[in-house]
């Protein structure tokens, strides 16, 4: 149990201050959590599904909190450039943990649609009832329970019965501190029966600081609902982030969860995904792309549970320089889950001899009449299209450059929102040109 | 225009080049035969610049300069194009892409300004007519998909955007049918210019038939044993290489 102490004599020692800025729903799940985080520690490289990530080291500095919740005088909307503009009318941003109010989209969102945070809606009866799930994960995971001990707000985003959002949401989370900052976000999306919405969350950071990220994301998909869940990160070298997902797809519902990481420090990516209703479906896609000393691991489970259900899977990393990547990803298809249909595909480029990569695809099929197939490639680029590309006059690099972007862009065809897919293409090449580096300091004071 | 000397290569460890002499001069079309494995596609490579082939001794040299010490795309700024006898496929890059990298970079080497998208799509639709390959084909990712025949003729296609004076043409025509081989043929002469020189390796008469070469040379043993005129290949074709061999008596 490496050292866990510091949190938890925060936690014990700042409990009214944390509890006197938060709302009663997640001050009710604390002491469950901290029971919990306590009993756990941090994941050790022996804990299945941590094998590949360093927790404690990440954890083990001083982080800053910002317990009172104190407000950063800098307004979002006049200072800061998302990279994918023009995608949504409906921006919101959240500053470290806290959605940024004193200036909103000014697209008014479809009736119907709530996207607040819960320190806003507790008295709203619409959105009682998606409230309590928030505690049902503590049990399981360490950094869940930490976030779940520590987050003071959480962002609702709710669609209701048969309501289509017909523009795409868009969060930008933003980190900003002149000191090293420990933020702990909590995220619920309810889509319920048939609704339909897609959402893109973005996370920058706009000071070179060190940031520490947890974030736990409960998404429940109603029967019939769409869901498309993006999530991208921009961050740098100093930035750690733990994001946990745990979503639940009813009968005949769809999501599609897409991470991908093109500049991070050290990132873990948990996704869960139950397919608890027949002929449920899940699409989860992920694109990582590493240099320097970047750490990007992505762990998930898709859980069969009922029949019929189809899930896919494509993880692609291009891994570069001294960077590692992590794809660990499992599927269970239990004994209920007949005429099941999974297909799992990790592949990975690997550009130098210190760049390192794990890959570890598991299948486990407790039901008959199944059509599951999982595979996991790692390779290098391709000499022959690279002497090709350099016989009609393509330098090295950009033949180099091309490839890479063949390889990730597979991911990218996958994604339906097309401005945002576009857009990916043209950030990915910028990304592997090496221009993306400099969103360091994110364009803030920066517009053009 | 192109001068080699004394060219030995290896690949693999094994010497397949044992002293090649040739000189090509601007506007001449030379036809490279030879039976399979002689060396002509290894000749091909090592002029390009392919990094699995070895110069062990001998010059190559390339409108005065010293080709061997260019890369494989400084080679091809030069001027240099090889028409692949299997071109690779690229799935995922799109020949859009590719061909205005491709384009571009040539450009840059000259010292002229990238092509503006109108003018290079412009550029993609006219060379596109003369060697009549589907517009289909290049809305897709390079080679990828494409069948024998639509490879050799969007080798052409690439050779009609890059306008290279130097063509190493290795056996362009097979794969493709009756028709397809006059098309790219005919575009091959089309797009030539008085300067515009080509080593044509090939084992049939027919597409020398459209290219009418100056000179054909047989390649054996590694080297080249004999150069006639154009009635050369037409005896290979009748008599095969036997007769060849026994005349050299080896
Ligand atoms: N990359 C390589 N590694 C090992 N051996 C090679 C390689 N490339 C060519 N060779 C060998 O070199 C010899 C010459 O091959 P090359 O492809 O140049 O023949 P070719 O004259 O073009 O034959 P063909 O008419 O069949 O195309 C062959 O024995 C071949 O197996
Ligand atoms: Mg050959």
């Amino acid at each position: 149990m490496k050292d866990i102490s510091q949190y938890l004599e925060l936690f014990r020692t700042e409990r009214d201050l944390i509890d006197a800025h938060s709302v009663p729903a997640l001050n009710a799940l604390r002491d469950e959590a901290a029971a919990a985080f306590e009993r756990m520690g941090f994941p050790s490289k022996k804990v299945e599904r941590y094998r590949y990530t360093d927790v404690a080291t990440a954890f083990a500095p001083n982080y800053g909190l910002n317990l009172s919740r104190l407000h950063i005088p800098v307004n979002p909307y006049e200072a800061f450039r998302c990279d994918i503009p023009n995608l949504s009318t409906s921006v919101y941003f959240v500053v470290n943990d806290s959605l940024y109010k004193d200036a909103l989209p000014k697209a008014t969102l479809p009736k119907g649609v709530i996207v607040d945070s819960l320190n806003a809606l507790s008295m709203l009866d619409e959105v009682q009832a998606v409230h309590s799930p928030f505690s049902i994960f503590h049990s399981e995971d360490s950094l869940t329970a930490l976030n779940s001990m520590l987050a003071q707000d959480a962002l609702l985003i709710y669609i209701r019965a048969g309501v289509r959002a017909e523009r795409p949401i868009q969060v930008v989370n933003i980190l900003r501190s002149a000191v090293p900052l420990m933020v702990n976000r909590k995220v619920r999306i309810v889509a319920e029966a048939g609704a339909e919405v897609r959402l893109l969350f973005c996370d920058h950071a706009a000071d070179d600081q060190d940031f520490l990220a947890t974030q736990v994301m409960e998404v429940s998909v109603g029967e019939g609902a769409h869901v498309e869940l993006y999530e991208l990160e921009e961050t740098h070298a100093r930035c750690h982030r733990f994001a946990n997902l745990y979503a639940d797809v009813a009968a005949g519902g769809h999501l599609t969860h897409a991470t991908l990481t093109l500049t991070n420090g050290l990132t873990r990516n948990q996704t869960d995904v139950c397919l608890s209703g027949k002929e449920a479906s899940v699409n989860l896609l992920g694109c990582a792309i590493t240099d320097g000393q970047q750490h990007v691991d992505n762990n998930t489970l898709i859980d069969h549970r009922a029949p019929g259900c189809t899930s896919r899977e494509l993880y692609k990393y291009v891994v570069d320089e001294q960077s590692e990547g992590a794809f660990a990803g499992r599927i269970l298809v239990r004994e209920q889950a007949g005429q099941t249909e999974s297909q799992e595909t990790n592949a990975n480029l690997v550009c130098t001899p210190e760049a390192r990569i794990w890959t570890q695809p598991m299948l486990e099929i407790y039901a008959d009449d199944v059509q599951c197939s999982h595979g996991s490639t790692v390779g290098q680029l391709n000499d022959e299209a690279l002497f090709y590309m350099r016989q009609r006059g393509i330098s090295e690099s950009e033949a180099r450059l091309l490839l890479k972007q063949a390889f990730a862009s597979e991911v990218l065809n996958h994604i339906t929102l097309e401005p945002l897919r576009d857009r990916l293409h043209y950030l990915i090449d910028k990304r592997f040109r090496g221009e993306l580096n400099h969103c360091r300091t994110c364009r803030l004071c920066n517009k053009s | 225009m192109l001068e080699i000397k004394n060219l030995h290569a290896t690949v693999g460890g094994k010497e397949i080049l044992k002293g090649i002499d040739l000189t090509i001069g601007p506007g001449e079309i030379h036809a490279l035969m030879g039976q399979n494995g002689a060396g002509k596609s290894t000749l091909s490579n090592v002029l390009v610049g392919h990094p699995a082939y070895t110069v062990t001794e001998g010059s190559i040299t390339f409108n005065g300069k010293d080709l061997l010490a260019l890369s494989p795309d400084e080679r091809s700024h030069e001027g240099l194009f090889l028409s692949f006898q299997q071109p690779v496929e690229i799935p995922g890059v799109s020949m859009v892409n590719f061909m205005r990298a491709a384009l571009n970079a040539k450009r840059k080497y000259q010292g002229l300004e990238p092509l503006d998208a109108g003018s290079f799509l412009k550029l993609m639709r006219e060379r596109r007519k003369i060697v009549e390959l589907d517009n289909k084909l290049t809305s897709r990712s390079v080679n990828e998909g494409f069948s024998g025949g639509e490879k050799k003729r969007n080798e052409i296609f690439q050779m009609a955007m890059l306008e290279p004076t130097m063509c190493i043409l290795d056996e362009t025509d097979s794969g493709l049918d009756v028709d397809a081989l006059r098309i790219v043929a005919e575009g091959f002469n089309k797009l030539r210019t008085s300067d515009t020189s080509a080593i044509v390796i090939t084992h049939y008469q027919r597409l020398l038939d459209y290219l009418k070469p100056d000179y054909v040379h047989v390649l054996m043993g590694g080297r080249i044993v004999k150069t006639g005129g154009p009635e050369l290949a037409i005896e290979i074709e009748q008599r095969g290489f036997d007769w060849i061999k026994e005349s050299l008596d080896i």
